[in-house]
């Protein structure tokens, strides 16, 4: 199945077995390895990218599907040289612990304040018609698909609500 | 995953013929993939829909709202028109999934999402559903997520859509096209079925069949509310949940449009309940009455017994807040 990817700017022309997961393709035919294969069923939330400017799960997606599409992983955001805001946030406030969730966490939060910024509710928004200012309630909520097994959420929220507020608190 | 052939579908009458040979349908994929990694499903064809022009959200000219099958569930529940005259879908929506997977998850998918549960998903066991004729190993295991009416002694699966309880409250309509081409329009509450002897069939839609959308009548008078109780506050599925519209007028009720998630094998609606509520004063004893009505026929399974006071205590509680 020949499939035409674009992954953080570079195109790719991949001839796959249909069953490859858009997650597979990322880590062992392009070895972008910084997307991670957690629970590979789409619970856990460690395979997040943004696809056409949409965070998704990469392991719940066959790669055959999104032939000319444009994907951005945790590389195409910043590099260990030249973090970008959010990744900056999440190392100044201690976002992580082992580190195995961050990068689909920084990636599905780049897209969240996106959405927020395009004025979608949540479920903890009281008014479905309002468009809510982004509390902790509102980032808990709108990260509930990425886990995180040593638990660093509080910090997870701080370095969030550091980057949706335009700066350092 | 076993192997299979892929196709991309260009045109309906692509899926028409794909389905001729038997394939399956795959849209947003969230669950039908899930499903084909663990090999309960193992489709030999796949036919991807994605690419159809089916993602139009359009307002009908009675004032309802025409919601295209490929509609995300993220777009639908961002549309202004959805937030602000169907709220009760929008915040239904909102309590479903992930945001990754609600952008993934497509209209007519959440309709045919299978039921979550541990022995359908689990190939070692038995099931009707699975693989009918096999047993049912929920039945006297471990079924805290099951349901307690219209079960059969076949299958006591729930269905895990919130979307879907909040369109059966509201009346939509489910519009298909067959592979000869025709068109037919079912009511939502008479889409799903009941388990019985055939919990393997789970909606009136035959091979070869397409959802192309949704169909909501214009929004009626009254107060739209959606709970939904869980065993976590977020990303999680129903154990019960509510979807209401509910109008008093002159301290009475006039019109309570009620559909349950978590209880059945599909989104449930009584109409005797509803009956019952329409003409009475706002009072506890009728919304005592209702949940007397609702639960009648429950039959708890062992693990899910606290379903029986569980639903009781959120209707009451809906009721109350919808009549305040």
């Amino acid at each position: 199945m020949q499939t035409e990817l674009k992954i953080n700017g570079d195109k790719h022309v991949l001839d796959l077995d249909s069953r490859t997961t858009l997650l597979d393709v990322l880590r062992h035919h392009i070895g972008l390895t910084g997307t991670k294969k957690g629970c590979d069923h789409g619970q856990c939330g460690a395979c997040t990218v943004i696809v056409n400017g949409r965070r998704i799960n990469s392991c719940l997606t066959l790669a055959c599907m999104h032939d000319g599409d444009e994907i951005t992983t945790i590389e195409g955001l910043g590099t260990p040289d030249d973090l970008n805001p959010l990744q900056a946030a999440f190392v100044a406030h201690d976002g992580f612990q082992c580190g195995y969730c961050t990068p689909g966490q920084i990636c599905s939060a780049t897209a969240m304040l996106k959405e927020a910024k395009a004025g979608w509710p949540s479920h903890v928004t009281e008014d479905m018609a309002s468009t809510p200012d982004l509390t902790d309630a509102e980032i808990s909520e709108r990260m509930s698909g990425n886990l995180c097994r040593c638990s660093a959420y509080p910090n997870i929220v701080d370095a969030i609500r550091e980057v949706a507020r335009g700066g350092k608190e | 995953m076993r192997p299979f052939d892929y196709q991309r579908a260009r045109t309906l009458s692509d899926v028409a013929s794909a389905a001729q040979q038997g394939a399956a349908i795959i849209a947003g994929g969230t669950n039908l993939l899930d499903l084909m990694k663990l090999e309960v499903m193992t489709p030999e064809r796949l036919v991807d829909i994605t690419r159809l022009d089916l993602k139009a959200i359009e307002e009908t000219d009675d004032g309802g709202l025409r919601v295209g099958a490929l509609v995300t569930n993220s777009d639908l529940a961002a549309d202004m028109r959805v937030r602000t005259r169907w709220p009760v879908l929008a915040k239904a929506l909102l309590s479903g999934a992930s945001g990754q997977l609600r952008n993934k998850a497509t209209t007519g998918g959440n309709l045919l999402q299978r039921t979550r549960c541990y022995y359908f998903y689990d190939t070692a066991m038995p099931c009707n559903k699975r693989e009918p004729g096999s047993g049912c190993a929920a039945i006297g295991g471990f079924n805290r997520i099951h349901a307690i009416l219209g079960a059969s002694e076949k299958c006591i699966a729930t269905h895990p859509s919130d979307m879907a309880v909040a369109m059966l409250a509201l009346g939509a309509k489910v519009e298909i096209t067959d592979r000869a081409g025709n068109d037919r329009t079912v009511s939502l509450d008479k889409f799903h079925l009941l388990p019985g002897d055939t919990p393997e069939k789970e909606t009136v839609l035959e091979p070869g069949d397409l959802i192309t959308g949704v169909v909501l009548p214009a929004p009626v008078q009254g107060r739209q509310i959606y709970r939904k109780v869980r065993d976590r506050a977020s990303y999680a599925f129903a154990l019960v949940s509510i979807a209401a519209v509910v109008d008093v007028k002159d301290e009475k009720i006039a019109r309570a449009d009620l559909a349950f998630g978590g209880l059945a094998h599909k989104p449930w609606r009584d109409a005797a309940l509803e009956t019952a509520l329409v003409g009475k004063p706002v009072s506890e004893a009728a919304f005592d009455a209702a949940a007397d009505i609702l639960l009648k026929d429950a039959k708890p399974q062992g693990s899910n017994d606290f379903k029986i006071p569980l639903a009781r205590r959120v209707l009451i509680s809906v009721l109350k807040e919808a009549t305040r």
